[in-house]
């Protein structure tokens, strides 16, 4: 009797400690994790979405291998944060003067239901000729934003209109897709552009 | 003001109304606060249509004695302009609101620039053309405003200076 009761708390015991051990995993690495905080971008060789550029081309994270690439997201109708990001990277691809020609650097929106390709075309032509636009489906976008481990999230604004929240970090691959380092958005340009240089020399 | 000097000088009728409503608006310029607010380098991106919203950066600089408060701001080229903040938390993600009324103590100065406090302009009754301008009057707690003309810079400007 006493053997079956010590056997039982045992029993009782180790089912304890799994299930904290469980919930543990479940927080942390489990699907209860909180997404995207303070997680790496993956390898553009491991991403896997489709959109399309504002030339009307089909493109995926494949497109940018074999170029060291900067990748952003914003959206068109952002008053203040995506222009200024859009007029700072031009101003570093100024900088960066021939060395910029070998980059792919891409601005993704979040909100491809106003952002249509044309839409894209129009706004990118504002900026340095290097930059391109992609859009596309809104779970294509989703997924792109879930390999940057980025964020967005549309908020209705009192217009009547919405505005969207997202991630403003410049993210920047080597040649072979391997992310190198992100740009914080409000960074001083004189760590940017070194950031760009590292990329651009990182050799894999 | 100057534009509308410059355009009625032919019409003497017209002349005539404009000084007096230029008597009549006096009393608003010398309430003891407005020429102590100094409105420098202001400058807004241009528009693509009507569509979005446009923002508009300037510094305002509290010469007086006491504290200012802005309550608001007007322009006939939106139908609603409020001045809001860009925000960036931890993990990198901007936001965007209301930056509420701002107070500005005496001696000091409230930057609204790209990134962070701007000028949003909704609903735009016209687009903003990059070399045009347009009339932005900004209204404080103590009942002065201050009228300034904003010029139209690129979408892809940084700055007046630039």
């Amino acid at each position: 009797m006493r053997r079956r009761t010590i056997l039982g708390y045992a029993v009782a015991g180790a089912g304890a400690l799994a299930s904290v051990l469980l919930f543990g995993w479940w927080q942390v690495d489990g699907p209860g994790a909180p997404e995207s905080t303070g997680l790496l971008p993956l390898d553009l060789s491991v991403m896997d979405f489709s959109l399309t550029d504002h030339e009307g081309n089909e493109v995926g994270p494949e497109s940018l291998i074999g170029r060291p690439s900067m990748v952003f997201f914003g959206f068109t109708y952002c008053p203040d944060v995506c222009p200024t990001t859009l007029s700072d990277i031009s101003g570093w691809l100024d900088e960066l003067g021939d060395d910029a020609t070998e980059m792919n650097v891409v601005f993704i929106t979040v909100d491809p239901a106003r952002d249509t390709v044309e839409t894209m075309e129009e706004y990118v032509s504002y900026f340095h000729s290097a930059i391109r636009g992609w859009t596309g489906a809104q779970d294509q976008i989703a997924q792109a934003v879930r390999g940057f481990r980025a964020s967005y999230e549309r908020v209705p604004t009192k217009s009547g209109d919405y505005t969207m929240n997202h991630t403003a970090s410049v993210f920047l691959f080597d040649r072979s897709g391997r992310f190198v380092s992100m740009i914080d958005y409000h960074e001083p340009r004189e760590f940017a552009v070194p950031k760009i240089r590292r990329a651009l020399e990182e050799e894999s | 003001m100057q534009f509308g000097k410059a355009v009625v000088k032919k019409n003497h009728l017209i002349k005539v109304l404009v000084s007096l409503l230029t008597f009549v608006g006096a009393p608003t310029s010398t309430l003891a606060g407005s020429e102590d607010l100094v409105v420098e380098g202001a400058w807004a991106r241009a528009s693509i249509g009507t569509s979005r919203p446009g923002a508009a950066y300037m510094t305002i600089r509290n010469t007086g004695d006491t504290p200012v408060t802005i309550v608001g701001l007007a322009t006939p080229i939106a139908l609603m302009s409020e001045i809001h903040e860009t925000r960036t938390n931890a993990e990198g993600v901007s936001s965007m609101s209301s930056a509420g009324e701002i107070t500005i103590e005496p001696g000091q100065n409230v930057a609204l620039e790209p990134g962070g406090l701007h000028a949003m302009l909704m609903r735009l009754q016209a687009p903003m053309q990059e070399g045009e301008s347009f009339p932005l009057t900004l209204k404080f707690d103590n009942g002065s405003t201050v009228e300034i003309v904003v010029p139209i810079l690129g979408i892809a400007a940084r700055g007046p200076s630039e």
